[in-house]
């Protein structure tokens, strides 16, 4: 039986080794966030003080003195719009046609996936140069097929769905999770659908689907949290020195404006309150994601921890 | 008990005790289904790895041959010439200790912090424990585009901006929360007996810590390791804030600078990136089954 020394030897050291953790979140985590709720209310920038404003920074933000908000706004919509769809969707049919009795699925798993480990930073290279619109060799294939390839990253129409091409390719991540989602739905199950007579798209829209769904939603919701906040994509492909998410602003996506503000116009407060305006987003994307997984997620052998 | 559930617990109520019968049926269907898989898989795998294929290509020749109007699918005349003029006309010697220097000492910090907080949060029994972990774990989700510009306030009037301080720093409180919530997970899954047996005979947690909770945890030591090592790896954000000077540069920082520089001679930027994807890919070889236990079990990690 532990003595009351043997409990108070254990309690400090409890303190101790949380130490870390209580002391970074302090640091890295509550003092910060509190001081870009601060922030967010005064004019400051790199090396001067700030100035309380009010919410003069959020004000100004939605009446239109500063179009390049509701660029990136837009930019950044339309991103996740594309992306979240066509990446679950991609991935998805990609973990269904890995869960099928074949030959090298190792190998054709490795293949699919090996895009995600590669730095994004070096990917955006790979594929600048893939679509660049006079030698790359995209434009090359649509040009031998007798047609006019567009010119991907450098039109405004294109660039957002350019970068949404790539996360298609970046699919990995999710393909996996499907992958084990698949591959725990029970077997009898699908027995029971060919009892009854059904075929493969029944077992698909009556088993696969029901019995995954929380996988999708789970997909879904951290799509958006991750599109939201992609900026490596156009910080590489379509920024240099002098701009950011060109052209004219139409691929200057969310977190992208951010560090222009912060870190190109040395805007601190400004930025600040458009950091604040996106974690709302996200953690009302979050709150959504807690919530609606304890309705909807069913586990077989119980509720997990 | 909730909305969803009967419409999934429907179909595999009735029919269990027969599915015994139908094992071989299914098993045959099974095979030649997969037949049919095989073409769209391969295309597909062809398609994922095209663009590794091409940037191999391209840092195989000379700039004349990038600008061809018609691009050959092999390279007329391999050479490594890309490569030398793209390794050393920028220090990437350099930049490449730099990132591994940046990312061992960060695998280094989050691997210790990340244990101790895991174990004391899963093993030690101490008053407010649970509310501080629950407290703790806001911090889970927290994206650093929120916590970015107070950070860069903060090293800055510590003058230690430029420098790698800023980016390996947060490994070492704690090592992101996320990675103490999986260690203790595991932890938790440790027989109870093992440290209380130890605990009779005098040991304290310390010894407890490091004599039998990390070494039965080495699996889940390896997952957390591999993916922080690739998030500093990889990360660009981070590094673009908080290093201006060109010998402090991590690998993305100068291939960025590279891509400034070069603009339009693709073999040299592709040679340049080749450099960078291969430690990336190596790793993926070497270690492809931890890291997809670890996307499985992190999937939050997006």
């Amino acid at each position: 039986m532990p003595t009351s020394s043997v409990q108070r030897r254990e309690a400090t050291a409890g303190w101790i080794f949380a130490a870390p953790v209580i002391l970074g979140w302090i640091i890295f985590v509550a003092g910060p966030v509190l001081v870009t709720l601060l922030l967010a209310l005064t004019d400051y920038s790199v090396g001067g003080s700030p100035r309380y404003l009010g919410l003069e920074n959020f004000r100004k933000f939605f009446t239109s003195a500063d179009e390049s908000f509701f660029a990136s706004v837009r930019a950044t919509a339309l991103y996740g719009m594309l992306s979240v769809p066509a990446c679950v969707a991609v991935s998805f049919g990609l973990a269904l046609l890995l869960n099928t009795k074949i030959r090298l699925r190792g190998l054709f798993r490795a293949a699919l996936f090996l895009p995600v480990i590669i730095p994004l930073a070096a990917s955006s290279v790979i594929w600048m140069w893939l679509f660049q619109p006079d030698f790359g060799v995209v434009n090359f294939v649509i040009r031998a097929l007798g047609m006019r390839g567009p010119q991907w990253l450098a039109s405004e129409t294109t660039v957002i769905p350019t970068m949404v091409l790539m996360n298609v390719w970046l699919t990995g991540n999710s393909m996996v999770i499907f992958l084990a989602a698949l591959q725990g739905v029970p077997r009898h199950l699908y027995e029971a659908v060919e009892i009854d007579g059904g075929n493969s798209l029944h077992k698909l829209v009556y088993i696969t689907l029901p019995m995954v769904s929380p996988t999708i939603f789970f997909a879904i919701i951290t799509g958006f949290i991750t599109a939201l906040q992609a900026f490596v994509q156009p910080a590489i492909m379509t920024s240099d020195a002098y701009h950011a998410g060109g052209p004219n602003n139409s691929s200057l996506l969310y977190v992208l404006f951010i560090y222009r503000e912060a870190f190109r116009f040395s805007k601190l407060g400004s930025a600040s309150a458009a950091a604040v305006l996106l974690f709302a987003v996200i953690a009302g994307l979050t709150w959504m994601f807690f919530r609606f997984s304890r309705s909807l997620v069913y586990y077989e052998g119980g509720e997990r921890t | 008990m909730t909305m969803g559930q009967p419409a999934l617990r429907r179909p595999d109520e009735p029919v269990t005790p027969v599915s015994v019968n139908v094992r071989n049926p299914r098993r045959s269907r099974r095979g030649r289904a997969a037949w049919f898989v095989y073409p769209p898989l391969v295309l597909l795998a062809a398609v994922f790895l095209f663009p590794f294929y091409w940037m191999v290509k391209t840092s195989l020749v000379d700039l004349g041959s990038i600008f061809e109007p018609t691009p050959r699918l092999l390279p007329a005349h391999p050479n490594l010439d890309s490569f030398v003029t793209a390794l050393t006309m920028f220090p990437f010697g350099r930049f490449f200790l730099n990132s591994l220097l940046v990312a061992v000492l960060t695998v280094a910090g989050t691997l210790l912090t990340a244990s101790m907080c895991a174990f004391s949060f899963s093993r030690l029994r101490w008053r407010w424990r649970n509310r501080v972990f629950s407290v703790v774990l806001t911090g889970m989700m927290l994206p650093f585009f929120v916590v970015m510009i107070p950070q860069f306030i903060m090293w800055r009037t510590l003058h230690l901006t430029d420098g790698f301080t800023p980016l390996i720093a947060p490994a070492w409180f704690g090592g992101g929360v996320f990675n103490i919530f999986l260690l203790r997970q595991f932890f938790l899954g440790i027989p109870r007996d093992l440290d209380e047996a130890a605990t009779m005979d005098g040991a304290g947690p310390a010894r407890v810590f490091f004599q039998i909770i990390l070494p039965l945890s080495k699996p889940a030591l390896i997952v957390v390791g591999l993916l922080t090592f690739l998030a500093s790896w990889n990360d660009y954000l981070a590094p673009l804030i908080f290093i201006t000077s060109e010998e402090k540069y991590t690998l993305m920082l100068g291939l960025n600078m590279f891509l400034g520089g070069y603009t339009a001679q693709w073999n040299y930027l592709m040679a340049a990136t080749c450099a960078i994807v291969l430690p990336s890919v190596i790793i993926f070889l070497v270690a492809q089954k931890y890291l997809m236990e670890g996307i499985v079990m992190t999937g939050l990690k997006g």
